[in-house]
């Protein structure tokens, strides 16, 4: 089906590829590192508040919710201070994330009428990181709170049985994995295949080639075609490395999660090509890359950021985003075990949008060439 | 000294002729800021809800009113079917479901507590869990309500004092949360996000401009006259001091005005702070120059190297989250420092004394780094 | 300066398992044009390099303007000029920016500057153009207003790397008028080229084939000693595999 002068001219555009070694060994290795980075370093579950107490009157009680505290497995008292005012200082440090501070009579009020009166001080700088530390002490606060009034008077309590699905461990590298994916592809498929069309416009060789009996979209296919293998060689790394590093489950159907990763593949490599075709220099194409695609991947395709944070006239210019719709689907094979019955209506999107950034960027060069 | 001179001229005059470069100094960094600071969040929104009320009481209705109240939640659908509520969950139509179970509030009344079931879509595992901390406090502060609102039982009446009325609770708990009052992700991310701005236009934009000379051939001629390796270096290093600190002035500007960022502590601390920051950023830069052969090399040289540090400076998840190790690299990064001295004094007011320990260490790094760099700096190739 | 202003011993350098200068050795008087010939990637650039201080040599010496090229280079780039392949003038700056920033690069007072930019721009026959950008002159205008540049500090000693390359004749001969001019004012010259006519302008030439000089001498000499009426064909019979007898004629009289 391919005339020998396109299998030649693949050939030839691959071995070029191969002889940049130093490019190539980033585009293959960079994937594995950002597994493992992302994997380990980006995590947002918080294992270790460090604590400040201020009880200017200790007593039995108080010295017992702090052992409480100490014990719980997530906090560690770093400082203990007489006075309030002593903690603006822990704070700005960046010494302390929380503070318990005892009211003066704690013990004492503890069981009788007046209720014991205890500070919590949380430094809201992260607002989630706060939320959560918050809960954590309230927590121990509270399961304190039910065994002293045992002996007393009992207040009702609902038991909350929760259960978190999809993501029992609360893994963030779950959720990272497939936003990665599209990372690489993106950086390997569109932002390569753009330099490489975009260089050789530059050198003026793409003149050279149109005489040859190759025609345009021969020549495009052919330059763009071995970013496509080694973009299916990142994918397959990405997966092995989380699998076997971090134990990232794959619950659906493995055939499916490969072919959509191709249809995406397919995607990148079109918007490189629309680039490559509507810039002027090897430069502005590279830099116009990296604004037009990597930052809209990272920050606008819920690949790290939920774009249900976004606000809200930001989220529907998410939907122009292509790998918001990868990252859905990837995830919806990946965690929820999901198959095309549940995910029909990304994949037909992301097809639709593929075949108009093919159409515009073909059409794009056609009029810069013609 | 009078040779600098000369450099620098030329360099301005070079740098004030290049039209796309100075738009892209100058303009990218406040679109970056602007659309960066929107994008970049956890924040936690209304998370809708699947409500399968099989009890129908006061008690649980009571329940879901104070979920809705609460403006965390928002009920998007209710049945009493689990199975189509899971199907809510798997298609992504709600995030959480709440299933009463029948006799809820009878239990309450008859054996002073009863179960609810919760189940979360922890596809997010951050913000699963912060939706979670939050439905713990709402069922906990309902059953505090219920405790003085329904009638005890006869047995758990006989359990109390009847001269000592029931008490809500013994511990009177309150909060606080310091420098972010309305809990905006604003605060936590923006300042951050200029360290990122300075970052790039120190490591990227000056790595490419050397490594243009380069691959043009001015360096080498260059690299034959007389100037010293030392006068080259101060060259090509100052202009992006430069331009890197007035990006941070437009930054800051915009973090005041479009994103009313706290500037509690003073601007004058962040600058000098930013100008150490400065040696080691640019020292990375001229180290990546050395090694680049193309501008394309170097841009993907220092975009790894960029993803990296701010990967692990604690700019988008906390340091704290990391495993040990990764804590200790971090230390070895100046942005991470660089971060941590930006959010102590704009967020928190910190001053002189409060940094005193991230600030020797960006002088430090500043300091090696840029040794370091300059000294792989060679005119003449071995 | 008192001796010769080249002096190069035994100058090797290697890449690796390439050896891409092979033990070459020869001196240049002062105020002499002096050609070095061969085809590309003999070894001509690779020399010219080390002699300049850009490339380290692997073994060998040279000595440049009276000081050694390694131990000595600062003193070495002081006295020297060079015009690279790329012509090296900054694209994005005005004629008399140029000009000016290595000017004041090789230390000349801001009269010095004055004087020189004024006396160059004439020569030129550029003075209406001095606040235009390089970029939009012309080829053969780039060419003559680098080698200038490469003058204004007067060296003692000018390397042109492949100064004539892609322009027309009456061009190259306008700038070989300048060298000629600047030779006769004692600034001594060392010139590489492809092209072997050029090597008649020469006041001696030495030729390299493979890292090695295959032979040196003034155009006349080559030309007796090859029997050829051309240097192009001096060039031919060298750069053919050669019987042992054709080699020894092609002795190297370049040594003093």
């Amino acid at each position: 089906m391919m005339k020998p002068s396109l299998r030649g001219f693949i050939v030839k555009e691959t071995r070029h590829i191969l002889r940049d070694r130093q490019t190539l060994l980033i585009l293959l290795l960079l994937p594995l590192a950002q597994v493992l980075l992302f994997g380990y370093a980006l995590r947002t579950d918080i294992e270790q508040v460090r604590l400040a107490v201020v009880d200017p009157v200790p007593d039995a009680a108080s010295h017992e919710l702090r052992s409480r505290f100490a014990g719980s497995g997530v906090y560690e008292i770093v400082r203990n201070v007489p006075t309030t005012e002593a903690l603006t200082d822990l704070f700005e440090q960046g010494a302390i994330d929380q503070a318990v501070v005892f009211g003066p009579d704690f013990g004492s009020a503890l069981g009788r009428e007046k209720p014991a009166e205890l500070l919590i001080i949380t430094d809201a700088t992260d607002p989630n990181s706060g939320s959560t530390m918050q809960a954590y002490a309230r927590g121990v606060v509270e399961a304190f709170e039910r065994e002293v009034s045992a002996q007393g008077p009992r207040p009702l309590r609902i038991v909350p049985e929760l259960r978190m699905r999809f993501n029992p461990t609360l893994e963030s590298v779950n959720l990272f994995i497939p936003g990665l994916i599209a990372l690489v592809l993106t950086l390997v498929s569109a932002l390569m295949s753009a330099i490489s069309l975009s260089r050789e416009k530059e050198r003026g060789t793409m003149e050279v080639l149109l005489v040859s009996p190759l025609r345009p979209w021969q020549i495009i296919v052919g330059k763009v075609l071995p970013y496509l293998g080694l973009g299916l060689i990142n994918v397959v790394t990405v997966l092995l490395a989380a699998r076997i590093v971090f134990d990232v489950p794959i619950r659906g159907s493995v055939a499916l999660l490969l072919a959509e990763c191709l249809l995406f593949i397919v995607t990148s490599l079109a918007l490189g090509i629309l680039i490559a075709a509507i810039t002027s220099s090897q430069r502005t194409a590279m830099i116009g890359s990296l604004l037009a695609l990597m930052l809209p991947t990272t920050l606008l395709s819920g690949m790290i950021f939920p774009i249900s944070s976004l606000p809200g006239w930001l989220q529907p210019v998410t939907h122009t985003v292509p790998a918001k719709w990868f990252i859905l689907i990837a995830r919806g094979i990946m965690l929820r075990g999901v198959g095309l019955d549940y995910l029909w209506l990304e994949t037909t999107i992301l097809l639709a949008l593929t075949a108009a950034i093919l159409v515009f960027a073909i059409r794009a060069f056609d009029y810069r060439l013609g | 000294m009078r040779t600098l001179r000369f450099l620098l001229r030329k360099e301005f005059l070079q740098i004030f002729r290049d039209r796309t470069m100075l738009r892209l100094m100058i303009a990218a960094p406040v679109i970056q800021l602007l659309v960066l600071s929107n994008a970049a969040s956890f924040e936690v929104r209304e998370a809708s809800t699947y409500v399968v009320d099989l009890d129908n009481s006061t008690a649980s209705r009571g329940l879901v009113q104070r979920m809705v109240a609460s403006g965390r939640f928002e009920v998007a659908d209710a049945s009493p079917s689990m199975e189509l509520a899971d199907q809510a969950l798997l298609s992504r139509d709600v995030s959480i479901v709440l299933r009463i179970p029948p006799d809820f509030e009878r239990h309450l009344t008859r054996a002073g507590e009863a179960p609810v079931q919760v189940v979360l879509d922890a596809e997010d595992g951050a913000g699963a869990a912060v939706l979670q901390s939050y439905v713990r406090r709402i069922i906990a502060d309902h059953a505090r309500e219920l405790t003085t609102t329904l009638r005890p039982d006869r047995r758990t009446a006989a359990l109390t004092d009847p001269a000592t009325p029931p008490t809500a609770s013994t511990i009177d708990v309150r909060t606080r949360g310091w420098y972010n009052d309305e809990l905006r992700y604003y605060d936590y991310m923006v300042p951050g996000i200029l360290v990122l701005l300075v970052t790039i236009v120190a490591t990227s934009i000056a790595a490419m401009n050397v490594v243009r000379e380069k691959e043009i051939g001015t360096l080498e001629q260059l690299n034959v006259t007389p100037v010293t390796r030392a006068q080259l270096i101060a060259s090509k290093l100052l202009p992006f001091w430069i331009i890197a600190l007035v990006d941070l002035g437009i930054g800051l500007l915009v973090a005041r005005l479009v994103f009313d960022i706290p500037m509690r502590g003073s601007l004058l601390l962040v600058f000098f702070a930013a100008v150490l920051y400065l040696f080691a950023a640019l020292g990375i830069g001229l180290w990546i120059s050395t090694i680049a052969e193309t501008q394309q090399q170097a841009m993907f040289i220092s975009f790894a190297i960029n993803m990296v540090y701010l990967l692990m400076s604690g700019l988008f998840t906390p340091i704290q989250s990391m495993p040990v190790w990764a804590q200790a690299i971090a230390e070895l990064s100046p942005v991470k420092h660089f971060i941590v001295i930006m959010r102590a004094v704009l967020v928190r007011g910190a001053d002189l004394a409060a940094i005193q320990a991230p600030l020797i260490a960006l002088a430090a790094y500043g300091a090696i780094v840029l040794m370091m760099a300059a000294r792989q700096y060679s005119k003449t190739t071995r | 300066m008192s001796g010769p202003a080249i002096e190069v011993r035994e100058l090797t350098r290697r890449f690796g398992s390439f050896t891409a200068v092979d033990a070459i050795s020869f001196e240049v008087g002062a105020g002499e044009v002096f050609g070095f010939l061969g085809a590309n990637g003999a070894g001509k650039t690779t020399a010219i390099r080390m002699l300049i201080g850009l490339l380290a040599p692997t073994s060998g010496a040279a000595r440049v303007a009276g000081f050694d090229v390694t131990s000595e280079a600062e003193r070495v780039r002081q006295r020297i000029g060079y015009m690279s392949q790329r012509f090296s003038l900054y694209e994005d700056l005005t004629v008399r920016e140029n000009i000016w920033l290595y000017a004041g690069i090789y230390g000349l007072s801001d009269d010095q500057i004055q004087e020189r930019t004024d006396r160059l721009l004439e020569q030129l026959q550029m003075h209406g153009y001095r606040d235009v950008l390089v970029r939009t002159l012309p080829l053969g205008w780039r060419q003559k207003l680098a080698f200038s540049v490469a003058m204004v500090h007067e060296p003692e000693v000018v390397f042109l790397d492949e100064p004539t390359g892609g322009v027309d004749p009456i061009t190259r001969r306008q700038f070989w008028e300048m060298i000629y001019e600047a030779a006769a004012g004692g600034t001594t010259i060392l010139v590489t080229t492809h092209y072997m006519d050029e090597a008649e302008y020469c006041d001696r030439v030495s030729i390299m084939v493979d890292g090695r000089i295959a032979a040196g001498g003034t155009p006349e000499e080559l030309k007796h000693g090859f029997g050829a009426t051309s240097i192009d064909e001096v060039f031919v019979q060298l750069a053919r595999p050669t019987r042992a007898g054709d080699r020894e004629a092609a002795t190297d009289p370049s040594d003093r």
